[in-house]
């Protein structure tokens, strides 16, 4: 019983790191309606641009994490500049194969500057299992994968916070809920596009620190966003709560279903179950967990 | 301007539902294709044939069937590379475990087995909408392929998990050299894309361009919405198997899961959206734009290189490539977001009134 435990804390621990990615995509998706391919290539410059900056100049972190929340801003801004703002008003598909585009680009620009060699991330934290719990429960949780599920709360709250109470926040709600009636009213649609492509940027930066130090700072970062697309259905495209709900669920789901299930079939299931699943999910409730419920009208 | 439709008048029904109404246009398309199956055959190189037209009709074969599916049923997709590995898997075990089989039918018989794993894959469309879709065709792409890696049977318990082709051989002749492949390959894209191109001249096609625009309005005025969009998975699947069997057999020249990566999903996807949503000339822009793009790229980049001798890093050239190709790929879509079909059909009426004003 205490490896079930075991496994699914693991799962869920795991799930909060694809919760992270997805809550780039949601931030993205809810205030513009685009459907950021790019996100990963995001998660990865960033990732390579704090290394890069430490090891290549000898930048030391404290001094490293704001330069590349800076880079990732400006990245964020001149994206909503160069991309987004020549594409309103277009369909979502063409928004959407844009981002492609992007994505392209910011995997070439990213190994240009920073080269392709895998590098590796020191946060200063070890990826051991925590020894009280070890030894109680006989249950191991690495220290790591709590840190990380601690930051992510602490995100979500902050976000949840900057969504509801701030001006800004409003504001942004109110162009997710309707781009014309939010002009209408004196919001500054380009500015608050701005704002938010620098959040995700932001938001890139902590997955991209987080799911380096954990696997190395390589180009397979950039999968990461495939990890957090049924993540993401699953919850719903426009809820921060589906994000972290629906991380929770793929990541619990997917860890058992590899210990339980894969043995039985030949193993590997981990890249398409968590499709499955939230496919399954889809037959059910069309919009995902937390997503708004799509009326339709003739 | 050299022509206009002026003085063409139309006697018959017949005539005036005709593909190319205009005489000088059917002119221009039977020219078009005298040259594609005689006169490239005698000129071009093996390099071009191989490198640059095999792939090119190919890739717009499958773009065609995307674009039936995204273009015409609404539908979008990502999951286009699986429905070709099904194609190419489904051919070989066809022509292994049924001696005698024609070729032609294999491929065919792939064709069939990817249109049934699509309509499969096509179902959660009747409830599932837009980018939701799109990224639960991402399950078919994973599920397929993970298939196809684990399942001994469908590879015939190789251990590499890459199978060399078996030779194509029609009515006692085998297909060897480029140019033969590139016939094949040619004869068969050129009968799907004139049947594509009057399935959605008719009924078929204008009740999936009626789901498209509005699912629960062309439901009000009698579609069957099932009966359509699983039609057009169907239809593009099988288009997309029919691919796959020949990028397997007539380019690669193996068979193997690999090759039918979500790189390959995402290229055909890029032919439909930068040649045009929706048009079957589109497909054929779009892939042609998509496979010269990289070639024209990496040969300018090295031209550069040697003349101006900056001594450019081998890897620093494939980023450069990979970035342009993403920028080049924004630019167009800002420049023309319904593809370069619309920048044909504007460049058309353009030239229709020149030199005049109106």
């Amino acid at each position: 019983m205490s490896f079930f435990f075991e496994v699914l804390i693991g799962g869920l621990l795991a799930g909060v790191m694809y919760s992270l990615v997805a809550l780039g995509f949601v931030l993205i998706y809810k205030a513009s309606g685009v459907f950021n391919f790019a996100q990963g290539a995001m998660v990865f410059f960033a990732a390579a641009t704090f290394v890069g900056l430490q090891q290549d100049y000898g930048v030391n972190f404290w001094l490293a994490l704001p330069l590349a929340l800076g880079v990732m801003v400006l990245l964020g801004l001149a994206t909503e500049r160069a991309v987004l703002r020549p594409l309103i008003n277009q369909p979502q598909i063409a928004l959407f194969m844009a981002t492609i585009g992007l994505t392209f680009f910011i995997e070439g620009l990213s190994q240009m500057v920073w080269g392709a060699n895998v590098r590796g991330l020191d946060l200063g934290l070890q990826d051991e299992p925590i020894q009280w719990l070890t030894d109680k429960a006989g249950i191991n949780v690495s220290k790591f994968d709590l840190t990380a599920a601690g930051v992510a709360a602490v995100l979500v709250t902050v976000l949840a916070q900057f969504f509801s109470r701030t001006r800004i926040g409003r504001a942004l709600r109110a162009v997710a809920d309707d781009h014309q009636a939010a002009l209408a009213v004196g919001i500054p649609l380009q500015q608050i596009w701005a704002i938010v492509w620098g959040v995700a940027g932001a938001v890139a930066l902590v997955a991209g620190l987080l799911w380096g130090a954990r696997n190395g700072v390589q180009f397979a970062l950039t999968f990461v966003a495939l990890k957090a697309l049924p993540v993401l259905i699953l919850g719903g495209f426009d809820s921060i709560p589906g994000a972290i709900v629906g991380g929770l669920i793929i990541g619990a789901s997917e860890k058992l279903a590899e210990v339980y299930l894969g043995p039985h079939v030949g193993g590997g299931i981990e890249g398409w179950f968590p499709y499955v699943l939230a496919l399954a999910f889809l037959l059910i409730r069309p919009e995902g967990l937390f997503g708004e419920k799509i009326i339709r009208r003739i | 301007m050299l022509y206009r439709e002026a003085g063409q008048f139309k006697t018959s029904y017949q005539a005036d539902a005709a593909i190319f109404p205009i005489r000088q246009d059917l002119i221009a398309v039977w020219a078009l294709v005298v040259v594609a199956f005689v006169v490239v055959p005698l000129v071009a190189t093996p390099y071009i044939v191989t490198g640059i037209l095999i792939p090119f009709l190919i890739l717009s074969l499958a773009a065609l069937g995307l674009n039936i599916l995204t273009g015409y049923a609404g539908q979008l997709s990502l999951g286009t590379a699986a429905f070709m590995a099904v194609g190419a898997f489904a051919s070989f075990n066809f022509i292994l475990r049924v001696p005698g089989i024609p070729v032609l039918l294999a491929f065919a018989g792939g064709g069939v087995v990817a249109a049934l794993v699509g309509m499969v894959f096509g179902l959660p469309s009747l409830r599932i909408r837009g980018f939701y879709l799109a990224v639960a065709t991402l399950a078919a792409q994973f599920f397929i392929l993970w298939f196809l890696t684990k399942v001994g049977w469908v590879t015939n318990y190789n251990p590499s998990g890459v199978i060399t082709a078996q030779q194509v051989v029609i009515l006692g002749h085998a297909f060897t050299t480029p140019i033969d492949k590139y016939l094949l390959v040619l004869g068969i894209v050129a009968v799907m894309a004139l049947a594509a191109k009057n399935m959605t001249r008719g009924n078929v096609g204008r009740s999936w361009m009626a789901v498209r625009d509005m699912d629960v309005a062309a439901e009000v005025i009698g579609i069957r919405l099932m009966r359509a969009k699983l039609l057009a998975f169907a239809v593009s699947s099988f288009y997309c198997g029919v691919a796959g069997a020949l990028f397997a057999y007539a380019y690669l020249g193996t068979v193997e899961p690999e090759a039918f990566s979500l790189d390959l999903s995402f290229r055909v996807l890029f032919m439909v959206i930068i040649g045009g949503v929706g048009s079957i000339l589109g497909s054929f822009l779009g892939a042609a734009f998509v496979t010269l793009l990289p070639v024209l790229l990496s040969v300018s980049v090295r031209f550069l290189d040697r003349n101006l001798g900056l001594q450019i890093a081998e890897s620093a050239i494939s980023n450069l490539e990979l970035m342009t190709f993403g920028g080049l790929i924004i630019f167009f879509l800002i420049v023309e977001p319904h593809g370069l079909a619309r920048l044909w059909q504007i460049g058309k009426d353009k030239l229709r009134l020149w030199p005049f004003p109106h």
